[in-house]
């Protein structure tokens, strides 16, 4: 009996919850409305009703469910440490299970769930984004819609690659002599859209005589399917992943995105709990599952010696997911701070949501904006000319909002930093 | 008439965004921070933006005989916030601005959804402070504890949150606006509305603006931690700090309960063996800071203190307060639910009051963990339960009541910074008498005669 498969195995969690109400001082959903129901006391107010059959699941129950972004802030203030987005997950999941699926959600999540669809979409979709999308002038920024179809016309998404990431590398790409074999599970938006994020991943971990296979049949991650209750998408995604990377083998495997990484470090073991033979299987990649930045930080320590100088000024931004989800804030940090010419500036509240969360903001475009303002005018309390972070949805989103803002900064990941610097020192050593 | 045209009148004059009806969110209305009372959900939630507004509604409110229950961030320990006989909440949530940081006069403005730790962040940029700090002070709204008339860690030296009021606007019964008071030290005209105002649960009148005494920031603080074997003696160095003249800024204790509670989930390197620790801090301008110290110091020594930890840089201080900042997190992970008290005895009846506790405790089988303001009197007696075990729940109303009635024969009072609301109305005889209670009355019956103002709380009504 998972958090996904039934809405009972939360009672415990929910009887916990004491209502003191610090949840609204960090949830930053309330921060907007003010309304009870977005703030986790609400919506486990909303549970135990469910729990104790004083009222039946309701559209209205399952829209209030959808508001939130997930971001662990609320768990992580709670004084009786109550894992309010367990109880929010295993809710979504019953409100699918009573009432179905969103159907503009149904269609995405069963596009995901058959790849091969999915990557002819996305790859057609390359050549004709111009149609729908309009692009940004100046540098490659990216583009927004060029309609409302309900996404809202402001947010700027990124341009799809030309050719997606995994089909302009090989399954292995070997090195003279390597340290370790890892796999590297990309994702989908490293995949179709930011290939330059990809491309450092490779860069770094070659740079550190780290052998990288990259198995063809990796799919999404099965985060939106999950987060979004539809538990029959996310199993069958899990399950292909898992058997992708099995199949493969290597000593560890290496995500460069946040809900990528919860995927394989807690999300694959809960939804597969039933299974015992998928269980094991996911328990046993669990366990050698690194976040890049924490790989190299914990397993391969990268080499600082072959770093040439980067000049920018840098301030870092937590994904959710990451820094709460997997206690990973320091070893980013660690990696700006060594690289020669990087200096490093915190802004305000670097842990607060920016508002992305996946499929959150598709669902309430207005509301993941006014989240975005709120950190973007934080980055922009600062004197830097480029923001870190670590998550390709934080990515977007904050790209999208300076854009908007008309704040001209470069939006990368750590790792391409990293990448940049070796590089550098690379290009120095050859002269 | 029925609370539905009640609710569409309601959305014609505050506008639909500023009216939820929906039982999915009237359900999120139902409670407070108040551990095993009864919840109710309204019939609807109103979220005003002005004063204007709240006007409107408390018309309303009179045309459909609907009380009315004003509501902050619904993180009351008493049961203040919950809509006990159903009608409107009148959420103040919206109406968040600080309007006004007067840094001549050192008077701020507010409305009264503004949260009290965005007033003291303002404040800060100024050099200056609002002091009073309840435990929720990230969350709570400053109408809230104004009407609740907070206290928190900082009582004994800069006092409680009547002591920072300096006028009010504010919406009767009747829908009239009334202001009184300003930005003047002194004023005495009429009678002190404020006294009766703060404090009042919105039993008596909706505020809609406060205007509120600022004071310096202190320049430095300095924090130690003292150990006792005995709880006498930690009670005598309570009151020996005062009679040497130094007014700490927080003065806390924490039983042996709590101390081994705290320890057991935090690892913050307390003495389990302790009967008592202390946690001391003074603070103002440096020079004064060094002479108070260790003035406290040698007092704790003095009465047998068997062990003073002088925090000498921030990192140990942090730990000191790391440590009573998680009294009621540690104590909350033992059982599902705690019950939170607030009894209050005057500072030389601690060590009593710790120990008719304990007995208590003991009576009835019970975890009481025992820490708080020491300086001032006002301890937390926090009895964690299972709300699913029926007779704990009772065993621990048994022992309520006795808390309640050691305080009041040691000259203190039923509650020192949590409110009367629904949990205590019933114990008030015991502090008031009937006359004193039924001037009570009186007083609400004069400002509110149909107790359309959160019925229930404070005042029982007279059948």
């Amino acid at each position: 009996m998972s958090i996904y498969t039934s809405l009972g195995s939360v009672s415990e969690y929910v009887i916990n919850c004491t209502k003191c109400g610090n949840c609204q001082a960090v949830c930053p959903i309330f921060k907007e409305t003010l309304h009870e129901v977005g703030v986790a006391r609400g919506k486990i107010s909303l549970v135990e009703y469910l729990l104790d059959g004083k009222m039946e699941m309701t559209d209205g129950m399952a829209d209030r469910f959808s508001l939130c972004t997930t971001c662990m802030a609320c768990v992580a203030n709670c004084p009786n440490a109550v894992p309010s987005d367990k109880i929010i997950l295993a809710a979504r999941a019953e409100a699918v299970r009573k009432r179905g699926m969103h159907p503009i959600k149904k269609v995405i999540f069963k596009t995901l769930k058959l790849q091969r669809l999915f990557d002819f979409g996305m790859k057609t979709g390359s050549k004709f984004q111009g149609l729908a999308m309009k692009r940004i002038e100046g540098k490659h920024y990216g583009a927004r819609l060029r309609f409302d179809v309900g996404l809202g016309k402001d947010k700027v998404f990124p341009n799809l690659a030309a050719k997606p990431f995994r089909s302009q590398y090989p399954t292995v790409v070997k090195v003279a002599n390597p340290k370790k074999r890892v796999g590297f599970f990309t994702g989908c938006m490293i995949n179709y859209f930011y290939t330059d994020m990809g491309k450092a991943v490779v860069d770094v971990l070659t740079a550190n005589d780290v052998e990288v296979i990259i198995p063809p049949e990796q799919g999404c991650c099965g985060i939106p399917a999950s987060v979004n209750g539809d538990v029959a998408s996310a199993k069958a995604l899990a399950k292909r992943n898992l058997k992708a990377f099995e199949a493969m083998g290597a000593e560890a495997l290496i995500v460069s995105c946040s809900s990528g990484g919860t995927a394989w470090k807690h999300v694959y073991s809960e939804l597969l709990e039933d299974e015992p033979e998928f269980k094991a299987l996911a328990d046993k990649w669990a366990a050698k599952t690194y976040d890049i930045n924490e790989f190299l930080i914990k397993v391969v320590p990268f080499n600082k010696e072959a770093l040439g100088p980067v000049n920018r000024k840098v301030t870092y931004h937590d994904p959710c997911h990451l820094n709460r989800g997997q206690g990973i804030n320091k070893e980013p940090r660690e990696i700006l701070r060594s690289i020669p010419g990087v200096e490093l500036q915190e802004m305000k509240d670097p842990g607060r949501c920016c508002g992305m969360a996946g499929s959150f903001s598709i669902v309430h475009p207005d509301l993941s904006d006014k989240i975005a303002d709120k950190k973007i005018a934080d980055i922009a309390g600062t004197k830097t000319d480029t923001v870190a972070t670590s998550c390709p949805a934080c990515r977007l989103q904050l790209n999208s909002g300076l854009v908007n803002a008309g704040l001209n900064k470069d939006v990368l990941h750590t790792v391409q930093i990293l990448a940049e610097s070796y590089a550098q020192g690379k290009k120095n050593n050859s002269h | 008439m029925s609370a539905k045209e009640a609710i569409s009148e309601l959305i014609k004059a505050l506008g639909k965004e500023n009216v939820l009806s929906e039982r999915e969110d009237l359900i999120t209305y139902s409670y407070d921070a108040t551990a095993v009372v009864p919840h109710q959900e309204p019939d609807v939630v109103v979220m005003p933006t002005k004063t204007e507004d709240v006007v409107e509604v408390v018309k309303i409110a009179n045309r459909y005989k609907m009380p009315i229950y004003p509501r902050g961030s619904g993180t009351n320990l008493s049961g203040g916030a919950i809509p006990v006989k159903k009608g409107i909440v009148l959420s103040t949530q919206k109406m968040n601005k600080i309007l006004e940081l007067d840094t001549d006069n050192l008077v701020a403005t507010v409305q009264p959804g503004v949260i009290i730790q965005d007033l003291n962040d303002e404040a800060t940029k100024h050099g200056l402070m609002y002091p009073p700090d309840p435990g929720t002070v990230t969350t709570a709204t400053m109408g809230g504890s104004v009407s609740e008339c907070s206290g928190g860690l900082r009582g004994l030296k800069y006092g409680v949150t009547k002591h920072y009021i300096m006028g009010m606007e504010l919406v009767l019964a009747s829908g009239e606006v009334i202001k009184w008071g300003g930005k003047t030290v002194k004023n005495v005209s009429g009678y002190d509305l404020t006294a009766l105002f703060t404090g009042a649960e919105g039993t008596l009148g909706i505020i809609t603006k406060l205007l509120v005494k600022l004071i310096p920031a202190p320049e430095t603080r300095k924090s130690l931690l003292a150990v006792f074997d005995d709880l006498d003696k930690a009670g005598n160095a309570i009151s020996d700090i005062i009679r040497h003249k130094v007014i700490p800024a927080t003065l806390e204790i924490m039983d042996k309960v709590t101390i081994g509670t705290v320890e057991n989930f935090t690892h913050a390197g307390l003495p389990i063996d302790a009967e008592a620790v202390l946690l001391i801090e003074v603070d103002g301008y440096k020079e004064v800071v060094e002479r108070e110290a260790p003035i406290v110091e040698k007092v704790c020594r003095d009465n047998g203190a068997v062990d003073i930890r002088v925090a000498q840089t921030d990192e140990e201080r942090d730990l000191i307060w790391f440590a009573r900042r998680n009294a009621l997190p540690s104590l909350a992970q033992v059982k599902p639910a705690l019950v939170l008290e607030d009894a209050t005895v005057p500072r030389s009846k601690i060590p009593n009051v710790i120990k008719e506790i304990r007995k208590i405790a003991e009576k009835y089988n019970l975890m009481i963990g025992t820490y708080g303001h020491a300086g001032d009197g006002n301890l937390h007696p926090t009895i964690v339960i299972d709300p699913r075990d029926e007779d704990e729940v009772q065993r621990m109303h048994q022992a309520v009541d006795e808390i309640f009635h050691a305080a009041i024969a040691l000259e203190g009072t039923l509650s020192g910074e949590h409110g009367i609301g629904i949990g205590k109305v019933r114990y008030l005889p015991l502090e008031f008498g009937e006359a004193g209670v039924d001037t009570i009355r009186r007083i609400k019956e004069a400002l509110d005669p149909n107790y359309i103002l959160n019925p229930g709380k404070m005042v029982i009504r007279e059948e």
